[in-house]
């Protein structure tokens, strides 16, 4: 569907189901160059499981217009802007890498808002190394090459992908290829600039649940302990044999953590 | 600027798409010989059907021994996703139905396979799909037969019978900037030796019985996605770019973004038609393309030895290899094809028709057949067998002369297949000298 925010048209998938303002809303925020089709099995699979899904596309990402927004903190503030323009008051806010961050910053910004917050691929702070950062203003083939590579576990480097005779590596990397130009590099400064997540991490009361890839090495295991201590409401499960891009990798299995993590918090509202 | 390498191409030839299996740790891909695949629940069931989650139903549709060459085939041509079929021809239906309906048109190479000229000149037709054919050697040309119905342009990496090198780069190109999308036939050349996609080509199909399977004996295709191709922007495309009500309304490059095209050939194409490959045959073709890169440069090395061989032949009026200086597509071949330009060439044998049958008729490496692309080398006499209806003046129109003969050369010592080449042609030489033709 297509939404005005803050006078932009934005888009945003809804599983091929028309909004429902009766229903809970279940936000998905996608990584740096990347847009809504990451999350396609996801998102269908809560459109038609009593759920609004809205998976978007940033500003300057996909079919959305304007410029990407530059910062975490922007980004966190914009989730709240788009759900306010759906005029949604609670929701579930599910990112990945970037989207992580920006959906931690979001569940910061209005915690009572924020009923349940899915984490995926995150490490606080996250690191971005220059080379990486310098491809992708310079070289956009060879940052898209580095992703490609680092964001797959070895395993599905390899293949064996879920969804029959589709091959991952290059799903990924033509997806990178389409974003628009300079935006995987504002997305990766973004994510380096981003400080203030541990911090605002505290602020979170609401259930946030990190999803980590034991391949990880683009947003590690190990780089996610830090929010893990600082979250007051917050739990863990570790992906074996997956690595950074998890929705494409184990997608049933990001799928069964997210849909047990948002469940859990609908029955616990249900039952107040 | 330097960055981390992925895995290899004969890496990716021998293990992309297959992890060990999980359940009984074979090592090599089991042949899912099934129907049908068991739901955990009613709910996993409804899941699947509605594209919610990822997996198998139905083996007309996915079936995992055919998803591990899938995704082998798509890694080692840089696609996104494949889908194998029962024949070559059944994949370029596939590729052709997936964007064309009545009233679309395609623009061809005139050089190609004669199963492909049948189809696009004869059976589409019947189907309101029209086909305006031109000449590969004019690459302005399709830019100039392209109409706004316009859904497709088609060549082969090297055409048929000439082996015209198909200029993709800059056929390409102009197709782009009609909004049109390049399908490639990738049959003669494979990964190995050509990577469309990275040449400019949107979509490539192959007829797997040929090299990627490579020892003749299993009949498929495979039709891959390159995943580059803007569906949207083009503007000629609602298969893809609207909703489809035959399942669930999905649009499909909203859904599946690079993808769309190879996610509808899937849903609707491979799904209606039913042009599936049988399991054991996708671990038939597995086996030959765990050896691809082998295998092609072995029946490289071998055609060149040939092609020396009879180039400076007495018997032998003409080689058409696009390696030879004559050739009029070398310069382009070096170019593109700079791994070789494949194993099928034809040759013309002075004394005509009576000729090339005596030729055929005391080859005793060669096997006399209607292939190409098999371990063990081939040979067929177009005026004698494929063409044998068509006189001399209609045979010259198709690009073929009496004396033509093809040769498929396979992995064989080159030595023998050089001696048995040698004798059939001296035998040949000496049965017409004794006694002319009589037809």
């Amino acid at each position: 569907m297509e939404l005005s925010v803050n006078g932009q048209s934005t888009y945003l998938y809804t599983g091929a189901r028309a909004f429902d303002a009766a229903l809970p809303s279940v936000m998905f925020v996608h990584g740096a160059g990347l847009d809504h089709s990451v999350w396609i099995l996801q998102s269908r699979w809560f459109a038609h499981h009593g759920y609004n899904a809205l998976a978007v596309d940033l500003p300057g990402h996909g079919r959305s217009q304007g410029e990407a927004l530059g910062s975490i903190e922007k980004m966190g503030t914009w989730i709240w802007q788009c759900l306010d323009a759906l005029k949604v008051a609670n929701a579930h806010i599910i990112g990945h890498s970037m989207g992580s961050l920006a959906a931690l910053d979001a569940a910061a910004i209005a915690p009572e808002r924020a009923l349940f917050t899915g984490l995926l691929g995150i490490a606080v702070p996250m690191p971005v190394s220059d080379t990486l950062i310098d491809a992708a203003r310079d070289d956009l083939a060879a940052a898209i090459n580095m992703i490609t590579l680092w964001g797959h576990g070895f395993s599905a480097q390899i293949g064996g992908n879920q969804a029959p005779g589709m091959w991952m590596m290059g799903s990924a990397s033509h997806l990178l290829a389409r974003s628009h130009s300079g935006v995987l590099h504002q997305d990766l400064l973004a994510c380096k600039a981003y400080s203030a997540g541990l911090k605002r991490a505290q602020l979170i009361t609401n259930p946030v649940l990190v999803v980590l890839g034991k391949q990880d090495i683009m947003a590690s295991p190990r780089g996610a302990k830090p929010l893990l201590q600082a979250l007051v409401n917050g739990s863990s499960v570790l992906l074996d044999r997956c690595g950074h891009l998890m929705m494409a990798e184990q997608p049933d299995r990001v799928l069964d953590a997210l849909a047990q993590g948002v469940a859990t918090v609908v029955c616990a509202a249900k039952a107040t | 600027m330097t960055g981390p390498h992925p895995i290899r191409f004969d890496t990716l030839s021998l293990h992309a798409g297959q992890q060990p299996d999980p359940t009984t740790g074979a090592r090599a891909t089991p042949i899912y010989q099934t129907s049908s695949f068991v739901f955990r629940d009613t709910e996993h069931a409804a899941a699947l059907f509605n594209a919610e989650r990822a997996g198998h139903v139905y083996s007309r549709i996915t079936n995992p021994t055919n998803a591990v060459l899938e995704e082998r085939i798509s890694a080692l041509e840089g696609g996104v996703g494949a889908i194998v079929t029962a024949s070559g021809q059944a994949a370029m239906h596939l590729a052709i139905v997936t964007i064309c309906s009545a009233g679309d048109h395609i623009v061809a190479s005139r050089s190609l396979y004669g199963g492909s000229h049948n189809l696009l000149s004869y059976t589409l037709p019947r189907f309101g799909i029209e086909t305006t054919f031109v000449d590969p050697a004019q690459p302005e040309g399709f830019a100039t037969a392209i109409r706004k119905n316009t859904k497709l342009v088609f060549g082969e990496t090297l055409g048929n019978p000439g082996l015209d090198v198909l200029d993709i780069p800059r056929i390409s190109a102009l197709a782009h900037a009609a909004g049109v999308p390049m399908l490639v036939d990738s049959t003669f050349t494979t990964p190995y030796l050509c990577r469309p996609f990275d040449l400019g080509a949107d979509l490539v199909f192959h007829s797997a019985t040929k090299f990627l399977g490579g020892h003749g004996i299993a009949i498929g295709g495979v039709l891959v996605d390159g995943g580059s191709f803007d569906w949207e922007a083009s503007g000629r495309f609602p298969t893809l770019t609207e909703p489809y009500a035959g399942f669930h309304d999905m649009d499909f490059v909203e859904e599946h973004g690079p993808a769309a095209f190879i996610m509808r050939a899937r849903k609707e194409g491979i799904r209606d038609f039913g042009a599936c490959m049988s399991p054991t045959t996708a671990f038939y073709l597995l086996q030959g393309v765990e050896t691809l890169s082998l295998r092609m440069q072995r029946h490289v090395d071998n055609t060149r030895k040939i092609v020396a061989y009879l180039d400076q032949h007495d018997a032998v009026e003409w080689v058409t290899y696009p390696e030879l200086p004559s050739h009029r597509d070398h310069a382009l071949a070096r170019t593109l094809l700079p791994r070789g330009c494949g194993a099928v060439f034809s040759f013309g044998l002075k004394g005509g028709r009576p000729a090339g049958r005596h030729f055929i008729e005391n080859l005793r490496v060669f096997s006399h057949l209607a292939n190409v692309g098999d371990a063990k080398s081939l040979v067929i006499h177009p005026a004698s067998t494929t063409h044998h209806r068509m006189d001399a003046q209609t045979l010259h129109s198709a690009g073929i002369t009496e004396g033509t003969v093809r040769l498929s050369v396979g992995l064989e010592d080159a030595q023998d297949l050089i001696e048995d080449l040698e004798r059939a042609i001296s035998q040949a030489q000496r049965a017409t000298q004794k006694k002319p033709a009589t037809r």
